[in-house]
């Protein structure tokens, strides 16, 4: 076997680097190496070495959503976080913690729940690691109380593609020095950097919560009811649609606090919601998890709050018109519904319901993402749709990696 | 080297053309009206003022400052605390004051849709016959607009359980430092690509002029509960502070006075606060009915745990503004115990609170200069009033001198050197006892990429300025920021 002088030099910067296997693959373009850096020095290292060797980067944490976004234009090392793990610092009396990428999502409440403290953030797909979900965006339910990545992340650290270490933020909620680089990288799909340790903010855990949910015939009613819940004085937590294809719809409202105000608010809300609506301290089937599964097609959509009802039922004709068996579930309460389509659904027939569902979410105020889709979908559907602002992000990543080394092509507009 | 008097008037000539005579001023007179913002130790009077009529007028501005190399810096209200809105005497100052329409008040959609001139409370007062209020609410909410709120990323004393503006605004509409007009999020959450937006919020005007802001409605409580409680020192008013949070009750506001602030505030308002003070904590809760009635009754009992000699209950909505009159108004209330002041604003994690206070005693007796101290005691933010006199030889100095080690107490402990009045032109020079020079070159790539020639609000934030170097395609030659001699330091 010749020897391969890449794989030596990237073996200079960290000792975990191999070639990469058959399962090595990003959105079914596959890697030649693999390297697992142990901390934010050696990734570093790689990155350094890696611009060295003009080699094309993208980042793997748990490997959950590598079939998310479009598939890279060129790929030669995948960095994968799993060694870059740990929790840095808890420091309950000040509500953050500090964790290393690497560090899987479900593993932070056997380490915070102690304290009863949580980092409020739904995991949609098990196994998933925290740079994972910064990177990719990714929320569930509970979002309408307690925000999304950006609400609660507070600091960030960040290797450049030129191998520049750099921070932003810090270990306070509050804090306006300088550029919110945190935001910036969240949802940045690796485009702009890797993420090796996250500082976020943490909330109390809840004394009691409710699930009080309630089935309807049609979508756009649970829509309409989500609506009620919102404008009374219920505060919920999440306030979720759940409308699987050829099945009846579930409004489900989460109310978390103290006992005895849980309890008075779940009596409330089942009143609001009708007569058979039933309260549970379970969450129902399904909750916090994305509405397809791997292989298939899964689409975000997002419409201002008024137009949530539309959405839901616009969404649910335009399958119907288009012979496909929609799933939709998400945060009514938001304005954020995750919809999920066969993966052997005619890859005609999808591109035609996306556009319908374009023209419904524009008409709404919002957009149409198609998360992941099989190949055969991938190559007839524009999976980001119209991105404004466009130009400038062009600019950010022009600056951030001049030579679209990071990633490239995986993001909107072919970033 | 500065701009030729030649220079001068043919921008404003151009300027007036953009946009209208009656909406650029030239007057010397007229002109120092805007020497300074909420921080008056700073005066520079700006070459021109423009005060566009709407977001395309503001494009025009933008587009002949560019034409002509100069500079811009953009005004809201001109509360802000940190000389951001400074302006330059070689720049434009863009004053947002006629832009001040509250385009649409959307309580289905919980979102309100206003121009950058509007006044903060103004959005409030527009939604609450809704049953909608916004949440972000400075101190200066009466006055300070929500452009300047923006530019700032504003806290105000219920963003321990509320968030920040970063957290309130949904969309922007944007002139870039190019003068393009650029639209980023809206209605609807979660726009895809990067999240300029959020970049954004808090760049202090380094990114562009914000022309339109879509923010998010919050639905007004059910119910409102606040206490006062009186402790002999603040270590007690800490320690009551770390229980509540202890026991995860998040109030929307735990608001923290020591001595000297209450005595100024009583000179000031006559609030009333208990005598014999060491400490008042204002602690807040809202929220559903039954979920407050339960926290509250707990918040009392840790408050009287923690050593509290008098609780009072607000019995009202009057009472509740008397205590907080005295919160509210103690930054200038301090005017009547101290010719000058430094209104310092610094971060440190919420436990570090005894022993920080602790030095800044200390600090204070070494270098013989008071300081009273008012904190959003929940979430560690610091405003401590370094009193001084300027009239005694020595003092000021002394007096900055307090201040800065306040700062650096702040990073020493892991905070931060700016909670809400952001870093501008007065912390700048702090910012490198927090990041590194490749965080601040980092942070840096994100403004080349709005502002590669460095044209707006420059010398804001950073401590030096970067040059942003030839992207391809761009323009080739001397680079406009070096020729116009902003950028000596490379």
């Amino acid at each position: 076997m010749p020897a391969d002088r890449t794989l030596d030099q990237l073996r200079a910067a960290a000792e975990v680097v191999r070639a990469a296997g058959e399962h090595d693959t990003v959105a079914g373009v596959a890697a030649r190496y693999v390297a697992a850096p142990r901390d934010t020095g050696q990734a570093a290292s790689l990155l350094r070495a890696a611009a060295a060797l003009d080699l094309a980067v993208t980042f793997r944490g748990g490997g959950t959503r590598q079939d998310w976004g479009s598939p890279p234009r060129r790929l030669d090392l995948i960095l994968d976080t799993t060694a870059l793990t740990g929790v840095v610092e808890h420091a309950a009396g000040d509500l953050i913690t500090v964790v290393r990428a690497g560090t899987r999502l479900d593993e932070l409440p056997g380490t915070l729940a102690g304290a009863g403290q949580q980092l409020a953030l739904d995991a949609p797909l098990p196994g998933g690691t925290v740079g994972g979900a910064v990177a990719t965006n990714t929320s569930g339910p509970r979002r309408m109380l307690y925000g999304t990545v950006r609400d609660l992340l507070i600091g960030v650290t960040l290797v450049r593609a030129d191998g520049v270490v750099a921070h932003a933020g810090g270990k306070v909620v509050k804090n306006v020095a300088g550029y919110d680089l945190g935001k910036l990288v969240t949802g940045a799909y690796g485009t702009l950097g890797l993420i090796t340790q996250c500082a976020f903010r943490l909330h109390p855990l809840p004394a009691a919560v409710a699930y009080v949910s309630r089935a309807v015939d049609d979508p756009a009613e649970a829509g309409r009811l989500a609506g009620t819940v919102r404008a009374a004085q219920l505060v919920p937590t999440a306030l979720e649609v759940d409308a699987p294809a050829g099945e009846r719809a579930t409004v489900t409202v989460l109310l978390e606090g103290t006992p005895a105000g849980v309890t008075a608010r779940a009596a409330a809300a089942r009143r609001l919601l009708g007569a058979d609506a039933t309260a549970a301290d379970q969450p129902p089937e399904g909750w916090a998890r994305c509405p397809w599964r791997d292989g298939d097609v899964g689409l975000k959509l997002t419409a201002a709050l008024s137009g949530v009802p539309r959405l839901l039922s616009d969404a649910r004709a335009a399958a119907d018109r288009h012979d496909l068996p929609l799933s939709l579930r998400g945060s009514a309460g938001v304005g954020v519904l995750y919809a999920g389509l066969p993966g052997a659904s005619d890859p005609e027939r999808v591109a035609g319901l996306v556009d319908a569902l374009r023209t419904t979410t524009a008409a709404v105020g919002g957009h149409t993402v198609a998360l992941t889709a099989p190949a055969p979908v991938r190559d007839r559907v524009d999976l980001w749709g119209p991105v404004p602002g466009l130009e400038l992000m062009r600019r950010v990543k022009q600056r951030f990696d001049p030579d679209a080394r990071l990633a490239p092509g995986r993001f909107v507009g072919g970033i | 080297m500065s701009r030729t008097t030649t220079d001068l008037d043919a921008l404003a000539a151009a300027l007036r053309a953009a946009i209208g005579a009656d909406r650029v001023i030239t007057d010397r007179q007229q002109l120092r009206t805007y020497e300074c913002d909420g921080l008056a130790q700073y005066k520079v009077i700006p070459a021109l003022v423009a005060l566009p009529a709407d977001a395309e007028q503001c494009a025009a501005v933008v587009r002949a400052c560019v034409a002509a190399g100069t500079p811009f810096v953009a005004r809201g209200s001109g509360t802000g605390l940190s000389g951001g809105a400074l302006p330059r005497a070689d720049g434009v100052l863009v004053v947002a004051s006629q832009m001040r329409d509250i385009l649409e008040i959307a309580p289905d959609d919980e979102r309100a849709v206003v121009q950058p001139g509007v006044i903060n409370l103004a959005i409030t007062r527009a939604a609450a016959p809704y049953g909608y209020y916004y949440a972000p609410d400075p101190s200066s909410q009466q006055i300070c607009s929500i452009g300047g709120n923006v530019a700032e990323n504003s806290g105000g004393a219920h963003c321990l359980k509320y968030g920040f503006t970063t957290n309130h605004v949904l969309g922007v509409e944007l002139v870039a430092p190019d003068g393009d007009r650029v639209r980023l999020g809206g209605r609807a959450p979660d726009a895809p690509g990067y999240d300029l937006l959020g970049a954004f919020v808090g760049s202090e005007g380094t990114l562009g002029i914000a022309t339109e802001v879509t923010v998010r409605l919050t639905r007004l409580p059910e119910s409102v509960r606040t206490l006062l409680a009186a402790f002999e020192t603040t270590d007690q008013a800490g320690a009551a502070t770390s229980a509540i949070i202890a026991a995860g009750v998040v109030p929307a506001a735990v608001e923290m006075m020591d001595a000297l602030a209450i005595e100024a505030a009583e000179a000031a308002v006559h609030c009333g606060y208990p005598p014999g003070a060491g400490a008042v904590l204002i602690v807040e809760l809202d929220g559903p009915e039954p979920e407050v009635a339960a926290q509250f009754a707990q918040v009392e009992s840790l408050c009287r745990e923690n050593r509290a000699f008098e609780i009072r209950i607000a019995a009202d909505d009057a009472e509740r503004a008397l205590f907080w009159k005295g919160r509210k108004s103690a930054f200038a209330a301090v005017g009547r115990i101290s010719p000058d002041y430094i209104v310092q604003d610094g971060v440190i994690p919420r436990t570090a609170l005894s022993e920080v206070l602790r030095r800044i005693g200390e600090l204070s007796a070494e270098r013989g200069i008071r300081v009273a101290n008012v904190f959003h005691a929940g979430d560690g933010n610091l405003h401590p009033l370094v009193l001084f006199d300027a009239a005694v030889d020595g003092e000021t100095v002394r007096a900055e001198e307090v201040s800065g080690a306040i700062l650096d107490l702040c990073v020493t402990h892991g905070g931060s050197i700016t909670g809400e009045h952001g870093v501008g032109m007065d912390k700048a020079k702090y910012m490198p006892r927090m990041f590194t020079d490749d965080d601040l070159d980092t942070m840096q790539l994100l403004r080349c990429a709005f502002d590669p020639d460095g044209l707006a609000n420059p010398g804001k934030v950073f401590p030096t300025p970067r040059l942003c170097g030839e992207v391809p395609g761009r323009r080739k030659g001397v680079h406009p920021a070096q020729e116009a001699g902003l950028a000596e330091a490379f």
